[in-house]
């Protein structure tokens, strides 16, 4: 609801970083603009990038990146002027940092886990197998009734 | 007086409740049949209290009774009837009842569709099923009393924000609360489980069709609000990977792994604690979604709560909860028994990777969204995490995910033979590597990661083709019997290969889209041109008209491509003075399975008379983004219908 609402405080203006009137000559240049914009946060929205908002911070910050893509500086430079200036808060892609190693690492870390979980059972099970003849006989019980 | 009865209603429903709760648990301790049935009476008269209540807050949502403070905030007598009718859930307050309503339904129906059920475990379900109403109930009666009267009623309601003036999104919170609360009844059915100690096949075959219900309302909850996204912000954009998304998207992650690792159970009785953590879990993931959405503690990163009573209340409600049942998963689940054996190489591994990478991106998802929360109370520096993130962690888990699938379905179990399902799929890898290439080669720009999306959308649907085809035996004998055996498939294989055919065709439809849309944005004057790719638009004139509660521009502009008339885009720019609000009212002409997407602009002054700023998206395989997740949900009903899902049939196997 409340992002509805913030959406819908942008909505009085449908232009954001489409908007013509922003737009830079250079097609490769305010491409370029175009794509800082989406990982560049609206500090004052809640939960949007300055390429959908049309809050007046927005459009102020396209206007310094548009102009910053301009003058020739290359995307490292844009958004490492915006960070100390603003935070790490304003990138919506967090940096890949010692801060964020718990973040970046989790997916890493959840599949390395189930993998390591998967590969130890087969092990245990596996000399198990070999050595119960219960457990052959419950394998061969259980394959039969299994229809394909 | 009608309200009354509903405020009335709602807490006699929560007394019964309580009796539900009370009745069920003394039944299985006495074993007594009587209080059992009296515990499933309980169940089944909360409920109708419940559909008393809610009718009753339909009633004054219809009959605009402002005098109810939840009418007042949140509806309008200009409003037309199907939205004042939504608007009973459109609010926290009407949305908890929804949430509660679901929950006794649930309970209802387990008392009166369980019939098989051992018992002990349907007694022991009912308690717990009860004991969550009572929880929630006691929150909505205390904390969210929709029913609340004004002492000075006002002449005129505040609306229901225009934006959720929709069908997609009156119709979105329901099938969403289907699917949440429907995973209560797992939830229940798994507490029952770990206090008897007996997770067993046949326990896993009576929770998979409630798993699968459940699943099928998110899917289409989910959708609908994609939907819904898509065509009311004017963003073309369909998924923004925003905390109240993740919300609702991380228990239908949890559902799909619990879905897979349900079969494993049924049909080998392993993985058995897995499975039931997962059914804690993706109860605990609808509650955790219900406090993060209600809470405002993310949307809003420095203010804790929009309301700090309510917020805190459901944090100790999802607390308790989960707390009590994960204990007492810890405690129990040791006993389980292990379950079959299967090798490396099996369906049984397949359906592990498969939970390993769906555990991983819900974790993914659950971390992204809470991470900023968590940063800032160690460090207190504020941080950010956006779609960049998710497109980096997530998308690489899915991909993965989709990679292996096809194989799953052609493994044996136990023992798979790797080198005969890689024959069998020759064909498909062929296949879906010839889409990637023709996309990569045919569709301009040039896009390698978009091209490989289609490869791997290809792979999906041909894959489940292939599925099917081995399944009946296809070009291997004459056509009558490669029919015969296609009829004779179980509705839950049907269901199976559906679903596994949606998210190919949503792989295909979101790569395309995601990889080759194309934006245009010009401030036009009437009479003037917007290209926007094959497609010229030209703006005829802009009309006002009014709307029964808005005044709105409408922009009237034809469409062609190569001098044809396609398709006259009506967009319009509505003002709803109620509320001061604006929204656009986006025009989408559907080609085939790609949209052309207008947007009527403000308007601004130009230098000879007025210009209106027009944005364009070409959309291209956009329908497929939403067909996929409905292939997906239809899978799941088809599923839903097997006979041998339904609970008689597994009881009286069970005792046999």
């Amino acid at each position: 609801m409340r992002r509805v609402l913030a959406i819908l405080a942008a909505m009085f203006c449908l232009a954001a970083a489409s908007d013509p009137a922003e737009r830079l000559a250079d097609p490769s240049q305010e491409a370029r603009a175009r794509a800082i914009f989406r990982e560049v946060r609206c500090l004052v929205c809640q939960n949007e990038s300055i390429d959908d908002s049309n809050s007046e911070l927005a459009a102020d910050l396209r206007r310094l990146v548009r102009d910053e893509v301009k003058a020739g500086m290359s995307d490292e430079e844009v958004r490492d002027h915006l960070t100390g200036r603003y935070g790490e808060f304003v990138l919506l892609k967090p940096a890949f940092s010692w801060g964020n190693a718990a973040l970046w690492g989790a997916p890493f870390l959840v599949v390395g886990l189930g993998l390591l979980l998967l590969v130890r059972g087969f092990r245990s099970r596996g000399a198990e197998a070999e050595l119960s003849q219960d457990e052959a006989e419950r394998l061969a019980r259980l394959s039969d009734d299994e229809p394909t | 007086m009608i309200v009354e009865i509903g405020a009335f209603s709602l807490v006699l429903a929560l007394a019964l409740s309580l009796v539900q709760a009370v009745l069920s648990a003394t039944a299985r301790v006495t074993r007594s049949r009587v209080l059992a049935g009296a515990g499933e009476g309980a169940a089944l008269a909360a409920f109708a209290g419940l559909i008393l209540a809610f009718a009753a807050l339909m009633y004054a949502f219809v009959t605009s009774d402002f005098s109810v403070a939840n009418v007042a905030a949140n509806s309008h007598s200009d409003k037309p009837l199907l939205y004042r009718i939504a608007g009973t859930w459109g609010s926290h307050e009407g949305s908890m009842l929804l949430w509660c309503l679901a929950l006794t339904g649930c309970g209802a129906a387990v008392a009166g569709l369980g019939r098989g059920l051992p018992d002990g475990l349907k007694a022991l379900t009912l308690a717990v099923q009860g004991v969550l109403g009572v929880v929630f109930l006691a929150y909505t009666v205390l904390a969210s009393n929709p029913f609340a009267r004004l002492d000075a009623p006002p002449i005129e309601g505040r609306s229901l924000n225009p934006l959720l003036q929709d069908p997609a999104l009156a119709f979105h919170p329901p099938m969403l609360y289907l699917g949440y609360v429907g995973l209560s009844v797992v939830f229940s059915f798994a507490v029952a489980a770990l206090i008897e100690g007996r997770v067993d096949a046949a326990w896993a075959r009576w929770v998979r069709p409630w798993t699968l219900a459940a699943w099928s309302a998110l899917t289409v909850g989910i959708t609908l609000g994609a939907f819904w996204a898509y065509y009311e912000l004017g963003w073309g954009g369909w998924w923004f990977w925003d905390p109240v998304e993740n919300a609702s998207f991380m228990p239908w992650l949890v559902a799909t792994a619990l879905l897979h690792s349900a079969i494993v159970t049924e049909k080998r009785g392993a993985l058995a604690g897995w499975t039931v953590f997962l059914a804690l879990a993706a109860f605990t993931f609808s509650m955790l979604g219900a406090f993060l959405v209600r809470s405002g503690v993310l949307t809003s990163v420095h203010a804790f709560a929009v309301d700090p009573t309510r917020g805190t209340l459901l944090l100790i409600i999802l607390g308790v909860t989960a707390g009590a049942a994960f204990a007492l998963f810890a405690w129990r689940a040791p006993a389980l028994s292990p379950g079959g054996v299967f090798a490396p190489v099996s369906r049984e591994s397949a359906l592990v990777l498969n939970n390993i990478l769906l555990a991983a991106a819900t974790a993914t998802v659950l971390l992204g969204t809470l991470y900023p929360l968590i940063r800032e109370a160690a460090t207190g520096e504020a941080i950010s995490v956006g779609p960049p993130f998710f497109n980096l962690t997530f998308t690489p888990l899915m991909a993965a995910l989709a990679i292996l699938l096809p194989a799953g379905p052609l493994l044996a179990w136990k023992r798979g033979d790797a080198r005969g399902v890689a024959q069998r799929l020759w064909v498909a890898v062929l296949i879906a590597f010839a889409c990637g290439l023709a996309a990569f080669a045919l569709v301009s720009p040039r896009k390698a990661f978009a091209s490989a999306g289609i490869a791997v959308g290809a792979w999906l649907v041909v894959g489940a083709f292939v599925e099917l085809a081995e399944r009946a035996r296809a070009f291997r004998g004459p056509m009558t019997e490669t029919w015969r055996r296609l009829s004779g498939l179980p509705r839950g294989a049907w269901g199976m290969t559906l679903a596994h055919l949606g998210l190919g065709v949503f792989v295909l439809g979101a790569c395309f889209e995601t990889g080759w849309k194309l934006e245009a944005a010009e401030a036009i004057p009437i009479g003037g041109r917007l290209d926007v790719g094959a497609y010229q638009l030209v703006l005829d004139q802009v009309r006002g008209v009014e709307g029964p509660n808005y005044d709105a521009e409408r922009g009237y502009l034809r469409a062609t491509k190569a001098d044809a008339l396609v398709c006259e885009p009506r967009p319009e720019r509505r003002f709803y003075p109620t509320g001061g609000q604006t929204t656009s009212e986006v025009a989408i002409c559907t080609r085939g399975v790609s949209h052309l997407y207008v947007v009527l602009g403000e308007r601004r002054p130009g230098a000879d008379g007025p210009v209106w700023l027009v944005r364009a998206y070409w959309n291209p395989w956009a329908l497929l983004i939403f067909i996929g997740p409905a292939i997906m949900a239809l899978g799941g009903l088809v599923s839903l219908s097997d006979r041998r899902l339904r609970m008689a049939v597994g009881a009286k196997e069970a005792r046999a």
